[in-house]
C-alpha cells in the first residue's frame, strides 16, 4: 500500500454535505467526499446506500437538493454526463450504457466529438481501443458487436470507454464483480498506474478483501450517510463489514464435516452449442455427491450458464451427452419430470428465470408445486395450505415484505432472491444447481443464504453452486471445478485451492493435462 | 378505490364518444336528448328490451370470457367468428344426428358439442403457434375465413333443409331443430333464455379458472414470464395451446347458444359470418378490454355493448335516422375504449409480453 501523497493544493474533487432524496428514501443524507490527485478513494457499502447515487450526481445524472460540488477547488454544476466529461470525469457505470446491436468501436465512439465533423473515424476509433486494451490487458475486440459479448466483457468495454476519454478522476462502480482474480489484479495495476499519472480514483465495492487491497482511503456509507472514515492499515475485513451493516456480521459460514455419500448428479461427455452457434460447454464430465457442495469457478461465459440450465431441462445438450440423477437416466426427461426427481434450480437471471415479478411472494413460492396435491384438490388452488405454507416460509427465510401478497418485483434484490430459494429448498431437493445465488445481494441476506446453502449440504443435497464470486466458492465448496472455455479444467479439493491457484486456472494458464474427477 | 377509479375510465371514454354521437344527430338534424332517450328506451326501458340487451350481450360475454383467458396467457384469439361458427356447426349436427334425446340430456349435448367445436377451432392455431412458431393473429384469422366456407358449404349441402331442396328456394339453411335442443325461455313473455345464464356462470368459471386452479396458475405464469415459468418446470407450449383452446370453446358455446336460443331454431348462413354471429367474435374483444380484461368485468361490459346493439336498433326506429348512424356510433366507443390510456398500457403490455413468449416458444422443448 502506497501512502497517501503528500496533499499539494485543492483536492481534485470535493463533495459538500450532498443531500439527495427519492420518493421515500433519502439516498445521500449530508453526505462528505473527497478525492485527491493521486489516491484511489474507495466508497463502500451494501446495496441500496446510495454509493450509485452519489457518483450519479457527480457526473451529473441527477441534481442534488443540498450541497455543493467543487473540482480542483473551483464549484463546478454539472447538469449532465457530457459536462462530467468535459470537466474529465469518467465513469464506468454498474449497469453497463451500451447499444448491444452495435459494436464495441461504435459504442466507444458515441457522444464523442470527432475532430472530423460529423463522421467519426471508426477505423481509428479501433486502432485506439486496440492500442488501450493492449497497453491495459484489457483484451477487447473492437469490431465485435455487444451483443455477443458476456457480461464480464461488457464491463471491460466499459473500462476502456472512460480510458478512451482520458479521465483524470475517474469513477469505477463496482468494476471487479464479473472479473477474475487475475484480471482484477491487472486492473490494480492499471489503477495504480493512473493514480501515478496523477489521476484520482473513486472505487465503489462491497467485496471487503479488495478494498483493503485497493484503497488509499475508505469511505463507508449506510443507508444514505457516511458511517465511517478509515485507512486500510487501521481496519479490517471484520470491522469494515460492521461499519457497512451496523452490527457484527459473520464472513465465511460455519462447515461441519459431512463425508459424502453417492454421487447424487453424474455428468458424462456433456456438451451443448451455445446461443453465439460455437460450441459452449465442451465435453464436461462432473460427479456431485449427496452432502458436498461442488463449486464451479470460472469467469462468466465460460459455458457455466449452459451447464446449469442443460441439466435444469432448459437447454438441448449434443447427443452422447449422459445425466444421471439418483442413477435415474433424464438427458430426455422434461424440466418438469427432472424437477419432480428432485432437481431443484436456483437461475443466474433472477428476475427472469427465477422469479415472476408480477406475482405475489406466495404465488413465486408456488411456482413449482402449485399443482401437487398439496397445494390444490378436487382442481381448485387450496388457499388455505398455500397461505400456511407461503407464511412459514417467509418467516424461515427471513424474507421482509409487507406480506405474502405483496407483488415480487417490489421486494428488494436479496429478499426475492430468499423467496426463490425458499421455493428452491423447502422440498429439500436431492440435487440443487445454484446459479449465481448472491449476485448483487445485500450482505445481510448473501450471509442468510450461504447458511441455507451449508445447511442442505447437511442434509444430504448434492449441490452444483456457479458463481462468479470466488470468495463464495472458496467459502462455500468441497471441491472447486473451475471451467475455461467450455472446458472443466480442473477439480480441487477445498483444503488444497488458493485464490491465486484458481485465478490462474480461471484466466487459462493450466498444465494441458485437464485433471479428472 | 383504486380499482374502482381505473374501472371508471372506459367509462369516461364512453361518455365522450356518447357525446360524439350526439353532435353527429344534431349534424343530420335530430334531436340529440330524443336520441339518447330512444338507445337508452331500447336498449334498457323494459323488461322485454332489458331481455333482448341480455340476448344479445349473451355472444358478446362468452367471446368475451374466451379473451380475457387468452390475453391473460399473452395469446390473442381473432378467431371467434370461426370458433362461434364451429361450436354452431357440431351442436347442429348433434341435434340433427340424436333430436329425439330428452330435452334434459339433448340440450347438455348440444352446449358440449358447441364448446368442443369450438375448442377445437382454437385449438389448431393454439398447437400452430406452441409448435410450429405460427402467428395466432393470422392463423385465427384464416380459421375464420375457412371455417365460414365450411358453413355455407354444409348448410348449402350436406345439412341442408330437405324442404328447401324439394321445393327448390334451396335457401341455405338446416331444418327446424328439434324442439327438445332448444334452450328454455325464463321469463315467459320475453326472449330470455337459458342461455344468458349459461354466459353469466362461463364468465364466473373464466375467473376461477384464472385465479383459483392450478390450470389458470400455469396460464397466467406462461403470460408473464415464459421463461420462469419454463424453469419452474411448467409446459409453456402446452399452456399456450390450452389457452387458444379453452378461449376458442367458449366461443363455440356462444355458437350453440345462438343456434338453440333462436327463434328460428335452425342454422342459416347469408354467406358472411357476421350474418350468423352478429360479428360477436370481434365484438366480444371490445367487451372484454372495455372490461379490463376481467371475466368479471366483462360482464357489465358485454351487457353495455349488448344494449348498445338494440339501443341503436331503436334509435333507428324511432328518429329514421341511417342504420349506418348506429353501426358509426359502435363503432366509434370502440375507437375511444381502444384508446383510452388504461386499455392502451395494457395492450402494450400484452405487446412486449406475446413477443417474450413467442421468443421462448421459439428455443425451449418445454
Ligand atoms: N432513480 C431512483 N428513484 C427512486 N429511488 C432510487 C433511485 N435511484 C436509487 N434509489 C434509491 O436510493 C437508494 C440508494 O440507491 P443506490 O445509490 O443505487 O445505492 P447503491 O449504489 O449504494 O447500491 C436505494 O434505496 C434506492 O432504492
Ligand atoms: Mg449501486
Amino acid at each position: 500500500m502506497t501512502p497517501p501523497p503528500p496533499q499539494t493544493g485543492p483536492p481534485l474533487l470535493e463533495m459538500r454535505g450532498i443531500t439527495k432524496r427519492f420518493p421515500g428514501v433519502i439516498a445521500n443524507q449530508d453526505v462528505d467526499f473527497d478525492v485527491r490527485a493521486g489516491e484511489v478513494h474507495t466508497l463502500l457499502g451494501e446495496n441500496g446506500a446510495g454509493k450509485s447515487t452519489l457518483m450519479k450526481i457527480l457526473f451529473g445524472l441527477y441534481q442534488p437538493e443540498e450541497g455543493e460540488v467543487l473540482l480542483r477547488g473551483e464549484p463546478i454544476d454539472i447538469t449532465s454526463p457530457s459536462e462530467a466529461i468535459d470537466a474529465r470525469v469518467g465513469m464506468v457505470h454498474q449497469h453497463f450504457m451500451l447499444v448491444p446491436t452495435m459494436t464495441v468501436a461504435e459504442n466507444v465512439a458515441l457522444g464523442i466529438k470527432s475532430d472530423r465533423g460529423p463522421l467519426t473515424d471508426l477505423d481509428a476509433v479501433s486502432e485506439r481501443i486496440r492500442e488501450i486494451s493492449e497497453a491495459h490487458g484489457l483484451a477487447v475486440d473492437p469490431d465485435v458487436e455487444v451483443w455477443r459479448l458476456s457480461v464480464g466483457e461488457r464491463q471491460r468495454i466499459e473500462i476502456v470507454k472512460a480510458l478512451f476519454r482520458d479521465a483524470e478522476l475517474l469513477v469505477l462502480d463496482e468494476p471487479t464483480a464479473v472479473l477474475t482474480p487475475q484480471e482484477v489484479d491487472d486492473l490494480f495495476v492499471i489503477l495504480r498506474r493512473m493514480t501515478e499519472e496523477g489521476r484520482g480514483i473513486i472505487f465503489i465495492s462491497h467485496k471487503l478483501h479488495e478494498v483493503m487491497a485497493l484503497s488509499d482511503r475508505i469511505t463507508v456509507l449506510r443507508n444514505g450517510r457516511v458511517t465511517g472514515h478509515t485507512v486500510p492499515a487501521e481496519t479490517s475485513r471484520e470491522n469494515l463489514a460492521e461499519m457497512m451493516v451496523g452490527r457484527a456480521v459473520k464472513l465465511s459460514p460455519h462447515r461441519p464435516d459431512v463425508t459424502p455419500g453417492a454421487p447424487r448428479l453424474k455428468i458424462r461427455g456433456l456438451s451443448v452449442v451455445g446461443d453465439r452457434g460455437t460450441r459452449a460447454v465442451d465435453q464436461v464430465d462432473l460427479d456431485v455427491f449427496g452432502g458436498e457442495i461442488l463449486g464451479i469457478a470460472g469467469v462468466s461465459g465460460n459455458g457455466q450458464r449452459e451447464l446449469a440450465e442443460v441439466v435444469a431441462g432448459l437447454r438441448k445438450p449434443e447427443p452422447g451427452t449422459s445425466i444421471e440423477l439418483d442413477g435415474q437416466a433424464i438427458d430426455s426427461a422434461s424440466t418438469r419430470e427432472r424437477r419432480d426427481l428432485g432437481l431443484s434450480y436456483v437461475p443466474e437471471e433472477r428476475m427472469r428465470d427465477g422469479a415472476i415479478g408480477d406475482f405475489t411472494v406466495s404465488e413465486n413460492i408456488i411456482l413449482v408445486d402449485h399443482g401437487s396435491e398439496k397445494f390444490s384438490a378436487s382442481g381448485l388452488l387450496n388457499f388455505g395450505a398455500i397461505k400456511d405454507h407461503c407464511n412459514k416460509l417467509v418467516e424461515q427465510f427471513a424474507v421482509k415484505t409487507p406480506s405474502i401478497e405483496t407483488p415480487t418485483s417490489s421486494l428488494s434484490g436479496g429478499n426475492i432472491q430468499k423467496v426463490i430459494m425458499a421455493r428452491e429448498l423447502s422440498a429439500g431437493p436431492a440435487v440443487l444447481i445454484a446459479s449465481q445465488p448472491t449476485r448483487g445481494v445485500d450482505i445481510g441476506s448473501a450471509e442468510y443464504i450461504h447458511e441455507r446453502l451449508v445447511e442442505q449440504r447437511d442434509r444430504g443435497t448434492a449441490t452444483l453452486l456457479i458463481s462468479e464470486d470466488l470468495d463464495e466458492v472458496l467459502g462455500l465448496s468441497d471441491r472447486i471445478a473451475v471451467m475455461f472455455e467450455g472446458r472443466v479444467v480442473a477439480i480441487v479439493d477445498h483444503d488444497d485451492a488458493t485464490r491465486e491457484g484458481i485465478g490462474l486456472l480461471m484466466a487459462g494458464v493450466f498444465d494441458e493435462e485437464p485433471a479428472t474427477t | 378505490m383504486r380499482k374502482l377509479v381505473a374501472g371508471a375510465i372506459p367509462l369516461l371514454a364512453a361518455l365522450v364518444a356518447f357525446l360524439i354521437g350526439a353532435l353527429m344527430l344534431v349534424a343530420i338534424g335530430a334531436s340529440p336528448w330524443e336520441g339518447l332517450k330512444a338507445l337508452v328506451d331500447g336498449a334498457f326501458g323494459d323488461t322485454n328490451a332489458l331481455a333482448v340487451t341480455a340476448v344479445k350481450a349473451t355472444p358478446l360475454l362468452l367471446v368475451g370470457a374466451g379473451i380475457t383467458i387468452a390475453f391473460r396467457a399473452s395469446v390473442i384469439n381473432i378467431g371467434g367468428e370461426g370458433q362461434i361458427v364451429a361450436g354452431a356447426l357440431l351442436s347442429t349436427m348433434v341435434a340433427l344426428l340424436v333430436p329425439d334425446l330428452p330435452a334434459i340430456l339433448l340440450v347438455p349435448l348440444v352446449l358440449i358439442a358447441g364448446l368442443i367445436g369450438g375448442g377445437i377451432a382454437g385449438a389448431i392455431p393454439g398447437a400452430l403457434k406452441a409448435y410450429a412458431s405460427v402467428n395466432e393473429i393470422l392463423s385465427t384469422i384464416m380459421l375464420n375465413l375457412v371455417m365460414v366456407q365450411l358453413m355455407n358449404y354444409l348448410l348449402r349441402g350436406p345439412l341442408i333443409d330437405p324442404l328447401e331442396v324439394e321445393a327448390g328456394t334451396r335457401i341455405p339453411q338446416t331444418e327446424r331443430l328439434s324442439d327438445n335442443a332448444a334452450l328454455p325461455t325464463l321469463i315467459e313473455g320475453t326472449r330470455l333464455h337459458l342461455g344468458v345464464v349459461i354466459a353469466l356462470l362461463a364468465a364466473v368459471a373464466a375467473y376461477v379458472l384464472l385465479w383459483r386452479t392450478p390450470l389458470g396458475f400455469r396460464l397466467r405464469a406462461v403470460g408473464h414470464s415464459p421463461e420462469a415459468a419454463k424453469a419452474a418446470g411448467i409446459k409453456v407450449k402446452q399452456s399456450t395451446t390450452a389457452a387458444l383452446a379453452i378461449s376458442g370453446s367458449l366461443g363455440g358455446l356462444a355458437g350453440a347458444i345462438l343456434v338453440f336460443g333462436s327463434e328460428g331454431q335452425r342454422m342459416v348462413t347469408d354467406g358472411s359470418s357476421a350474418g350468423f354471429t352478429g360479428s360477436a367474435g370481434f365484438n366480444g374483444i371490445v367487451a372484454a378490454l372495455f372490461g379490463g380484461l376481467h371475466p368479471l368485468w366483462t360482464i357489465p361490459s358485454s351487457f353495455l355493448f349488448g344494449g348498445l346493439l338494440t339501443g341503436a336498433t331503436n334509435l333507428q326506429r324511432v328518429l329514421q335516422v341511417p342504420a349506418a348512424l348506429a353501426v358509426a356510433l359502435n363503432g366509434i366507443v370502440v375507437v375511444f375504449v381502444v384508446s383510452s390510456g388504461r386499455v392502451r398500457e395494457r395492450l402494450e403490455q400484452f405487446t412486449s409480453k406475446r413477443a417474450e413468449l413467442n421468443a421462448a416458444l421459439k428455443d425451449g422443448d418445454s
